[in-house]
């Protein structure tokens, strides 16, 4: 799946923000690209402004300075609502705090991306999203219902029901336990692998940044290796 | 996906969630409220007026003095819109009992007069009345006991009018629209209309006023009144209920504000509570929104479906609360059936909308600014949850709120005057409500080291929380200001309204007093141990130019104005400034000084006659020409039955013309039988028995301070379960730190203490503010609106400050106590 043309690109990308204290940088410099099917990790530790870059990656932030392509679009030359289009369909999410949507069950937050995108057989994908994270019996449970591990598992579902060609993790096993952590990263790995989506992924775990194929070192908003 | 279906989805899910049922409640509970307000009110109003046309025997009079047949064209237009009819002639003429004689007012009558009111007849002169469903039958009349005891005639006898002798079947006591305006002078004589050719008396030319009387629903009268004035002939007098009788008037407008009152403070109630639901609404769907945009969903979509799933609930809350207001209005009327003695009209669908229309109009006034700042919500907020949307520009919401609110008040009250002054106490208000609010979180704050634990926990959260305390502070002192207005507006201004017409009220009116009679009077009077009532001079005049300019000139377009320009008016004159009068505008005379001559006129004829201070009026007083300047204007209550005038001069002016007094007093029941000795002592007088009409206006002022208190009950509970909606609105804000608090080894009956704390402070605040808006608002209302006296009640800052401190402490506890049972993590986990 692997082919030459990045799919995503950061050229000389920097935050700032000011502070009490005067202007803050928070990524510094950031250039790299990420080409389809690709994994990556971001490590680093906390505050070395892993979050901040993969909001600006993402296109939910916008940088100080420097360009972020995605898909081959320039997310600087558009809108919040120009970004949003790029996002659709094919950018999904996972976060460290799940991000559920409280009055929905487990079932219509995984429909919710695809009933955006006005899909007519989003009941049917999300049930089959739902049964490969296997969580068919959970389909009518509401998040605080749910474990933190299979709030995950639903996440994850609601991440891949719209077969992404991007997915971004932040901390996905942040707010788990060692063992359930563990098997959401199979999950994640395995349906990863199962529908060729590049992967990024902000962890400050070594051991999940190892299953990446490539690691990005972030220390104090710079790239370090 | 169609932003419409979107919503749709979403109103679904989150309602079966229950992230809708605090709006939804709030929505439900303001439109029952003011549909079941609407609905009662538009019923309760239409009876009060339809007791208000008691005064005229009828909603319309025609009186025109040419005859009007009963196949007459406004008759058949009458009929036509379904509204009953029927005629009277009457005129004056001799009648004669044995050799006594007698100048009387036939009244000639058919079926079905009288349409309002009853008609009550007597056995005997000065003897115990009863209502009577009938007229004097052909070849009966009925008599006035004044001109019985002139004739020394009884019931039985025979009375000769015209060229028939008629037997006396009963004494008249009273017809509805024998009027209070002391322009029949002569007593009347009812004679049956089959009785009329027989009499001989009118022939073509002859000198009788023809009367066609209307009922009917208060829209099709409004319609035909519409139509009427139109058609008619300038000879021809149309007269309202509300041109009647001054008394009947200042009563029914009276009702009709308190009734306004009642509405206004209940969409003021119903606003608060929308817009503190829709900005807790918006607070929930902060992370879902970002979420959304995350996904790819577009801004114009997002506020687009936002708003609808608003209205989509607002609709259907609308729906049931209409509902649930029918239902209330419909188990109030069955609650008052026995007590109205005649049944209600029926409701108009008219609040439906007026509901419907008030409370969408005030959820989009409300809701829109929280909904529009939720579209600018940062999708990054999914990262860093600290991100808050961009508020919009101060003016911006504020100026959105007061737009819905002044289309939905001006809805609701039509009236310009009482919404200005609404509107300004609002924002006044709102603004003093805000700033007291702070300044007392700030006190409060300086206080946080004191005390118990739970007592340090509870203030300092509501230190902390300044600005939330503040709007808190506000939203309770809101509901405070208007349950307390209740209290005030139920016990005291209801009560001193209708301790306006006391049970020792004036019910005779003498008029024709003699001069050199008045002192007769008055000791007759006192030798009866009756009080000796103040004489008032009393002249004939009409006003015949303004400043040099003639009246037919400047001719006013109302019918109450031409009337006042074309008729002859009551004129007095007074040192003093008389009871139940106030000066409006420019100054009383000294009395004590000479002064030039000058008059005073009530506020109804300078406003309808457009007079102004320093105008000068000239009158034509038995034919010599009086010209006075204009000093004062005056607000005279004319429900107080006391001898009152709209033209009141200074002394000297009138004093050489003769004229003749009048006076009012007050006779028991069983004092009635000196009215036929006094007639005999002074046969010039004139008494005039009001104790009818000051019944009848007893009786509007009765039921509509019933209604009053029955709609009140509503906007009570509204404004109960307001406070409960305000409440439940700061629980979320509540629940995370009580379970960090229980996760940190707090028990729940010490969360509950701080809790308990917080809430009692705040209700502390709130009832030292309500209090103190409740009672500035009462005195206004008092004194401004009603125009009744006002006194400061200290009982209200006990009722205000305690109360304030148990309801919204306890009310706070009850909300909070499901989310203190709950174990934390799941508390925890839902954040």
């Amino acid at each position: 799946m692997k082919t030459d043309e990045p799919i995503l690109a950061a050229r000389h990308l920097s935050k700032q923000v000011s502070s009490p204290d005067g202007t803050l940088t928070i990524v510094d410099d950031v250039d790299f690209s990420v080409a389809s099917g690709e994994s990556l990790a971001i490590m680093g530790p906390s505050g070395a402004g892993k979050s901040t870059l993969l909001a600006m990656l993402a296109g939910l932030d916008i940088p100080s300075s420097g360009q972020v392509t995605m898909f081959g679009e320039n997310l600087g030359e558009l809108n919040e609502d120009g970004r949003a289009a790029v996002r659709s369909q094919r950018v999904g999410f996972v976060f460290q705090s799940f991000h559920l949507i409280p009055s929905l069950n487990a079932l219509e937050n995984v429909m919710l991306p695809l009933d955006l995108a006005g899909a007519k057989d989003a009941r049917v994908r999300a049930v089959e999203a739902l049964s490969r994270v296997g969580l068919t019996p959970r389909a009518t449970h509401y998040p605080r219902q749910l474990s933190g591990g299979e709030q995950q598992r639903v996440a994850i579902a609601r991440a891949f029901v719209t077969r992404p060609r991007l997915l971004f993790a932040d901390e996905p096993t942040g707010n788990l336990d060692r063992a359930t952590g563990a098997r959401v990263i199979d999950l994640l790995f395995d349906a990863n692998a199962a529908a060729g989506t590049t992967l990024i992924l902000v962890t400050h775990d070594a051991a999940l940044a190892g299953r990446c194929q490539r690691v990005l070192l972030l220390d104090a908003g710079r790239v370090v290796s | 996906m169609s932003s419409l279906r979107h919503a749709w989805v979403s109103f679904v899910r989150d309602s079966r969630s229950g992230e809708l049922t605090v709006l939804l409640a709030a929505v439900v509970t303001a439109v029952a409220a003011l549909s079941a307000v609407g609905f009662a009110t538009s019923r309760m109003a239409q009876l009060v007026r339809s007791q208000a046309g008691v005064v005229l025997a009828a909603d319309l009079r025609l009186e025109s003095g040419r005859p009007l047949p009963a196949d007459h064209p406004y008759i058949r237009e009458a009929r036509s819109r379904g509204l009953l009819s029927t005629g009277t002639i009457s005129f004056s003429s001799v009648v004669f009992s044995g050799d006594a004689s007698q100048l009387a007012t036939v009244l000639v009558v058919e079926e079905p007069y009288p349409l309002r009111g009853k008609v009550r007849i007597a056995d005997s002169p000065y003897g115990e009345a009863h209502d009577v469903e009938r007229l004097p039958a052909p070849g009966e009349v009925w008599v006035e006991a004044r001109l019985l005891t002139r004739l020394n005639a009884l019931p039985g006898g025979l009375l000769s009018v015209g060229d028939r002798a008629l037997r006396i079947a009963a004494v008249l006591d009273h017809r509805p629209d024998q009027g209070a305006g002391f322009t029949d002078l002569a007593p009347t004589v009812m004679v049956n209309r089959a009785d009329l050719e027989s009499l001989h008396l009118l022939v073509p030319g002859s000198r009788a006023s023809w009367a066609l009387l209307f009922s009917g629903g208060v829209d099709s009268i409004g319609s035909f009144s519409r139509w009427l004035r139109a058609h008619k002939s300038d000879a021809e007098r149309q007269i309202e209920v509300a041109e009647s009788s001054e008394q009947m008037q200042s009563a029914v407008d009276r009702a009709d504000r308190f009734l306004n009152l009642a509405a206004l403070v209940t969409v003021l109630l119903a606003a608060v509570a929308i817009a503190m639901s829709a900005r807790q609404f918006a607070e929930r769907k902060l992370d879902a929104v970002a979420l959304m945009k995350c996904m790819g969903a577009r801004h114009h979509f997002i506020v687009r479906s936002l708003l609808l799933e608003v209205v989509c609930a607002g609709c259907l809350a609308a729906l049931a609360g209409v509902a649930v207001g029918f239902m209330a209005q419909a188990g109030i009327v069955f609650v008052l059936g026995s007590l109205f003695h005649q049944s209600l009209p029926q409701p108009s669908w008219m609040p439906v909308w007026v509901s419907l229309a008030t409370t969408l109009i005030m959820l989009i006034g409300c809701a829109s600014v929280p909904l529009l700042e939720l579209g600018g919500v940062s999708p990054a907020r999914v990262l860093r949850r600290q991100l808050a949307p961009v508020r919009l520009s101060f003016y911006v919401p504020y100026l959105l709120a007061l737009l819905a609110l002044t289309s939905t008040l001006y809805v609701l009250v039509r009236d310009a005057r009482l919404l200005t002054y609404a509107l300004v106490v609002i924002v006044v208000a709102a603004a003093v409500l805000y700033g007291a609010g702070r300044l007392l979180v700030s006190i409060t704050g300086m206080l946080r080291g004191a005390g118990a634990t739970a007592w340090r926990y509870g203030l300092a959260n509501v230190a902390r929380r300044g600005h939330e305390s503040a709007l808190q502070v506000v939203a309770f002192g809101l509901a405070f200001i208007v349950l307390l207005l209740l209290v005030i507006v139920r016990h005291d201004l209801l009560k001193e309204w209708q301790a306006t017409i006391p049970v020792d009220a004036p019910n005779h009116f003498l008029v024709n007093i003699r001069p050199v009679d008045v002192d007769a009077l008055g000791a007759f009077f006192e030798q009866h141990h009756i009080a000796r009532p103040d004489f008032a001079p009393w002249v004939r005049g009409r006003l015949v130019a303004v400043s040099g300019q003639p009246m037919r000139d400047r001719m006013p377009t109302t019918v109450r104005g031409r009337g006042f320009a074309e008729r002859e008016q009551n004129l007095s004159w007074s040192g003093a400034v008389p009871i139940d009068n106030a000066i409006v505008a420019g100054s009383w005379w000294d009395p004590l000084r000479p002064v030039a001559p000058s008059v005073s006129v009530a506020e109804e004829f300078q406003r309808e006659l457009g007079l102004a201070l320093g105008d000068t009026l000239t009158f034509d007083v038995a034919g010599e020409p009086v010209a006075v300047t204009l000093t004062s204007i005056r607000h005279v209550r004319w429900d107080g039955f006391r001898p009152n005038f709209f033209l009141l001069f200074s002394p000297g002016v009138l004093s050489a013309v003769t004229g003749t007094y009048m006076t009012s007093v007050h006779l028991d029941h069983h004092e009635r039988a000196l009215v036929g000795e006094l007639v005999r002592a002074f046969p010039s007088v004139t008494i005039f028995d009001v104790e009818q009409l000051l019944e009848q206006i007893r009786e509007v002022t009765d039921r509509a301070a019933l209604a009053i208190e029955l709609v009140f009950a509503f906007t009570l509970v509204a404004g109960v379960l307001v406070l409960l909606a305000v409440i439940r609105v700061t629980r979320d804000e509540r629940s995370y730190e009580s379970a960090l608090l229980r996760t940190l080894g707090a028990s729940r009956w010490m969360v509950l203490k701080g809790v308990a704390a917080e809430f009692i402070a705040i209700g502390v605040l709130a009832g030292v503010l309500g209090t103190s808006g409740a009672a500035l608002a009462g005195w206004w209302l008092a004194t401004q609106l009603f125009h009744l006296p006002y006194s400061f009640n200290p009982w209200l800052w006990t009722v205000g400050i305690v109360g304030g401190a148990l309801l919204v402490g306890g009310a706070g506890v009850w909300s909070m106590r499901s989310v203190v049972n709950a174990p934390p993590i799941s508390v925890l986990r839902g954040v």
